[in-house]
This record gives C-alpha cells, sequence and structure tokens, in this order.
C-alpha cells in the first residue's frame, strides 16, 4: 500500500501541490488525471521520491525517503516521461540495466520476456536511439517490468509507477501498454499512472485520482470520478459522458452511411 | 544539441556487432606487455627484452634499465590507465562522450595546483611539509584538480540537467582562469623554480625516477581502484539521475566517487607528466566502438589501452628525435585531436548533448 498524507510541493517558487492525500493498493490501478499543470506528474515524482516536499510518502507504512535505494529498487520501478540515454546502449543492455537492479536477477529469461512482453523482440539488439519515439517508451516499460518482472515477492506486492505510458504510442500499442499493466495489478501487484487518455483510463483504472490546480478534485472508481460536472469543472470545458448500454446492440450515428 | 543538421535516425538497423569484450581485454594485456618490452629494449643504448635474463648485463646497462627506464615505464602505463580512466568517469558523469579532464579545465586545475606546490612550497609552514613530504606537488595537484571538478560539475547542471555546450564553455572559462593563476604564479618564480617549471610544463615523462614514481603511484592506484566499483552505477546514470535512482544507484555516492578519482588520477598525472591531453577522450572513444559503453567492461579496457597508448607515444617521443626529446603532450594532441573532431561530427541524433 502506497500512503500519502498533506504532500506539498514548490517548483522555482510557485506552489504545485496543495496538500495531497493519496493512497494506491496493491492489486489496482490507481490512475491520476487531470488537466496540464494540474500538478499530475509532480504528484508522481513526490510519490517517486524525485521531489522533495513537506508530507511523507510510504510504502507498506515504511517512509519511502528512508529506505535505501537498493531495496526499493527491489520493490518498485518507475517509468518516467521521455528517457534519453546518453551513450550507445542496445535494448537489450537497457532492459538488462533495469533486469540486474531487481527481484529477478536469478532468472535471466527475464529480460527476453520483457522485450517480448512489450512487442519489441525483433529490436533487441538495435541501438535504443535508433528507434521511434513509441518503441523506445515501450523499451523502457521493459525495462521496467525486467525491475519488477514479479508482481508479488515474498508475500508483498510490487509496485510500477508510469508517468504517461502510452502518450507516444499508437491505437493497438496503447492498449498492449495497457494490458501490460492491467496483468500486472491483475495479479496482485500495484500500478500507479499518470495519463491522459480518458477512454483509456475509464477502461483500465480501478481508482481515479482527479487532479485540479494542485488538489484532489475527486478519488473513486472511474464511473464516480469521471462524471459531467465533474470533468467539466477540472477541464474548464462542456465535457458530456457516454456510456454503452449493457445489453443490447447499439452503434454511433458517425459510423452509419448511405448505402 | 544536434551538430551540423544531422540526418533523420536510421530506423530498423540493428547495433553493429561488437567484439566479445573478454578476449579483447585479453588482447590488451598482452600488446601492453609486449609494448612494454620494446619500450624497455628500445633507445640511445639498445638493449634486447631477453638480454635481460640471458647474460648478466654490465653496470651501466642495469643503470639504464633500472633507473631509467623501468621506472618511466611503469609511471607512463599508471599515467596513460589514470587518464584513460579519468576520462570514461568523466564522460560517465556528464553522460557525454567528449568530457575529458584535460579539455574541460580539470588538467589545468591540477596544474595550478602542482606549479602552486613548486612555487609556494618553499613558503608553507614546515608542518605541513613534514606531513606531505614528497606528496606535496601531487596532493596539490589533486585539491587543484577536485575544486575544478566540483566547480565544474555545478555550472554544467546549473539548470538541472548537464548540458555540453555549458559543461565545454565553462571548463574553457575555468582552465583559462586556472592558466591566468598559474602565470601569476610563474611570474612570482625565483629561477631555480622557473627550471622546474618549464621541464614540467613540457608535459614529459622524462624526468621519471623511483621517488616520482613512489609520490604518484598510490594516489593513480587509488584512483584506479575506485573507478570499478562506479562501473554499474554509471551505467544507469546514463539514463539521467532520476532513472540510476529508481535502479537502485546511490547515485550522490556515486557521483562523489567519481569526482574523487577524476581528481586523484588527474591531478596525479598532471604532477608528475605535465599537461598529456586527449588520452581520455581516444582510448575509450575506441573502445566504446568495439566492445560497446557498458563501464563495467569499459574501465578496465581503457585503463589498459591507455598505458599501451602512452608507453608507445612515450617510446616514439624518446626515439623521433633521438637523441632529443619530443614532449609527448605535443604527440598526444596530434594523435587526439583528429579523433575528437571525429568524434565532434559523427554525432547521432537522439543522443544527449
Amino acid at each position: 500500500m502506497i500512503e500519502a498524507r498533506g504532500i506539498g510541493a514548490v517548483l522555482g517558487g510557485t506552489k504545485i501541490l496543495h496538500g495531497v492525500d493519496f493512497t494506491a493498493r496493491p492489486g489496482e490501478m490507481t490512475v491520476i488525471v487531470g488537466p496540464n499543470g494540474s500538478g499530475k506528474t509532480t504528484l508522481l515524482r513526490r510519490l517517486t521520491g524525485d521531489l522533495d516536499g513537506p508530507g511523507a510518502v510510504t510504502l507498506d507504512a515504511a517512509p519511502v525517503a528512508a529506505m535505501p535505494p537498493r531495496l526499493l529498487a527491489l520493490r518498485r520501478a518507475v517509468l518516467q516521461q521521455a528517457v534519453q540515454v546518453g551513450f550507445p546502449f542496445t535494448l537489450r543492455e537497457v532492459v538488462r540495466m533495469g533486469f540486474e537492479a531487481g527481484h529477478s536477477a536469478h532468472a535471466p529469461a527475464v529480460v527476453d520476456m520483457a522485450i517480448a512482453e512489450v512487442g519489441l523482440s525483433a529490436k533487441a539488439d538495435h541501438f535504443l536511439h535508433d528507434l521511434s519515439g513509441g518503441e523506445q517508451a515501450r523499451g523502457h516499460l521493459a525495462r521496467a517490468r525486467a525491475q519488477i518482472w514479479q508482481p508479488v515477492t515474498q508475500g508483498r506486492a510490487c509496485w510500477l509507477f508510469v508517468d504517461e505510458p502510452v502518450a507516444a504510442l499508437d491505437i493497438g500499442h496503447q492498449i498492449l501498454v495497457m494490458e501490460v499493466l492491467r496483468r500486472f495489478a491483475d495479479t496482485g501487484g500495484g500500478v500507479v499512472a499518470v495519463m491522459h487518455d480518458l477512454n483509456l483510463t475509464a477502461m483500465h483504472a480501478d481508482r481515479v485520482v482527479l487532479m485540479s490546480e494542485g488538489r484532489v478534485l475527486a478519488d473513486g472508481p472511474p464511473e464516480a470520478v469521471l462524471t459531467d460536472d465533474r470533468l467539466s469543472a477540472a477541464y474548464r470545458s462542456r465535457i458530456r459522458i457516454n456510456t454503452a448500454p449493457a445489453q443490447g446492440p447499439w452503434l454511433l450515428p458517425q459510423m452509419a452511411g448511405r448505402g | 544539441m544536434t551538430v551540423l543538421g544531422a540526418s533523420a535516425p536510421i530506423r530498423n538497423r540493428r547495433a553493429p556487432a561488437r567484439l566479445p569484450a573478454g578476449p579483447v581485454v585479453a588482447g590488451l594485456a598482452v600488446l601492453l606487455v609486449l609494448v612494454a618490452g620494446a619500450s624497455l629494449s628500445l633507445g640511445a643504448s639498445g638493449i634486447l627484452p631477453w638480454e635481460m635474463f640471458l647474460r648478466p648485463l654490465n653496470p651501466a646497462e642495469t643503470a639504464i634499465l633500472f633507473s631509467i627506464r623501468l621506472p618511466r615505464l611503469i609511471l607512463g602505463a599508471l599515467v596513460g590507465a589514470g587518464l584513460a580512466v579519468s576520462g570514461v568517469l568523466m564522460q560517465g558523469l556528464f553522460r557525454n562522450p567528449l568530457a575529458d579532464p584535460g579539455l574541460v579545465g580539470v588538467s589545468a586545475g591540477g596544474g595550478l595546483g602542482a606549479v602552486g606546490a613548486i612555487v609556494l612550497g618553499g613558503a608553507l609552514p614546515a608542518g605541513i611539509h613534514a606531513v606531505t613530504g614528497m606528496y606535496l606537488a601531487p596532493v596539490f595537484a589533486f585539491a587543484g584538480a577536485g575544486i575544478t571538478t566540483l566547480i565544474l560539475y555545478r555550472l554544467a547542471r546549473l539548470r538541472g540537467h548537464t548540458s555540453v555546450t555549458t559543461m565545454l564553455l565553462a571548463g574553457i572559462v575555468l582552465g583559462a582562469l586556472a592558466n591566468a593563476f598559474t602565470g601569476i604564479l610563474i611570474y612570482l618564480a625565483d629561477d631555480r623554480q622557473l627550471r622546474d617549471l618549464t621541464f614540467w610544463g613540457l608535459g614529459s615523462l622524462a624526468g621519471a625516477n623511483w621517488v616520482k614514481l613512489a609520490a604518484a603511484a598510490p594516489v593513480l592506484l587509488a584512483g584506479l581502484a575506485v573507478a570499478p566499483l562506479l562501473a554499474r552505477g554509471l551505467n544507469a546514470m546514463a539514463m539521467g539521475e532520476p532513472a540510476a535512482r529508481h535502479m537502485g544507484v546511490p547515485v550522490e555516492r556515486v557521483k562523489r566517487g567519481a569526482i574523487f578519482a577524476v581528481a586523484a588520477m588527474t591531478g596525479a598525472a598532471v604532477a608528475v607528466s605535465g599537461g598529456i591531453g586527449f588520452v581520455g577522450i581516444v582510448a575509450p572513444h575506441v573502445l566504446r566502438l568495439a566492445i560497446g559503453p557498458d563501464h563495467r567492461r569499459l574501465i578496465p579496457a581503457s585503463a589498459l589501452f591507455g598505458a599501451a597508448l602512452l608507453i608507445v607515444a612515450d617510446t616514439v617521443a624518446r626515439l623521433i628525435v633521438a637523441p632529443a626529446e619530443l614532449p609527448i603532450g605535443i604527440l598526444m594532441a596530434l594523435i587526439g585531436a583528429p579523433v575528437f573532431l571525429w568524434l565532434l561530427l559523427s554525432r547521432r541524433p537522439g543522443t544527449v548533448m
């Protein structure tokens, strides 16, 4: 369980987060959404320890800031946005780095399995910087997965923190990545994701945290948080949610044409 | 930043095949032994390597071999290894293959320390001499190189990320500043100190002897011993400090270790051999192409290659204008400058600049 109480953050003299409370449970995918500048990524950076500020973050009741990086790396992996690699490492070498830092270091097959999971087996021996932006993003996801391959180790849940994991991806790979994260949560691990795509969020999230101007506007299951009023208020535009009926056929008029 | 409007990334291309690191390291070790043997036997007085074992040497030959060539050989090997590994560590720290202690003012800072020790040494309290003894110049050079590295690292990371433009320019400024202070010290120096400074400043191993070796070797060896411990951390730091931290690397400790090792090795190398540049660029660059950027292999391979490179360069410097000697610094610049230019112009898009 990840718990954070009264999380604040100041960047360049501006208060970005105002006393945010946050909880994420294992076995669930917790998705942080909100408009640009609402503090989503800043909240994630506070949760992962990349940023200091008021308020404490705990993992299973132990303060994260006090845990040695070596041990923390066995429990959780972090996928940042747009990581650049300074030297000509191949995809496999980068994934191997995650693998060696993680908790499956006795099972070398994990490297290739993690690469296969994101659909990049054919490019394992390419230089990472020769791959497209979307392929690089998936490559770094494979690195995070190779680090935290088992959702549960020694009876304790492991965690993936991901910042906009599908931002650079086409729709097919968006679904692939969301399913990788979903499977991880379904098998007992915990996922905390920052997302822009509200549809993918509605499809895959167990819990949604809606941020607005550095505060949590709503927190709960997708159907409770993703409502017309709340989204309209957060995104400052008129938003209407539609749901497909649970039973019976339905169609979208946009999909119809004159035969 | 890309250089000269580099073309679009080439996709669907496998990385070029790399040589297996184990045999390459073994081959470099053999190479080092061969060039060491050649360096011992070549010179104004020729002694073939196997003659040392097959026949008793006359006193003159013994003196040449054990009092002149052997300390010079060992010092050259240690300085070469130290400079090459300093280059690797600096490049890893800055996530940039263009970083080199000689280029970014660290050597100049070490030089300032060494010159300070030579010129101001007499004015220091006797207590300091009692503590440092013959280590005075290496200790001062270490301090100078260390302070320069720290300032450089702070400057290059002012905006939260390491920018190569800031780093190179800040390095040039720091180097110029260090050279200006060195100039003031030289201006203050008396005739005897000036003679010491001139010999030192040429960048040469010519004055090598057992005493110099005993002063520099522990510092160089300490740096070389620390370097391999940083390899895994530097690998992860290629993806930036936060990513490295998330992969369990104690980033601050790795950074401190790298700065300490670079300052120790560069400082000691500068103190005993003056300004020898480009070893830290050439050796790691060639080896990254051959065996890849993994620091766990790059560090030992660079140490062996740097040692062999400097021994070859020193031997050539001794022979090419015999009986005079060419300063080895000139020779390394002639080899290193074109390699640096090639490196600068062949930068790929998408890599950190």
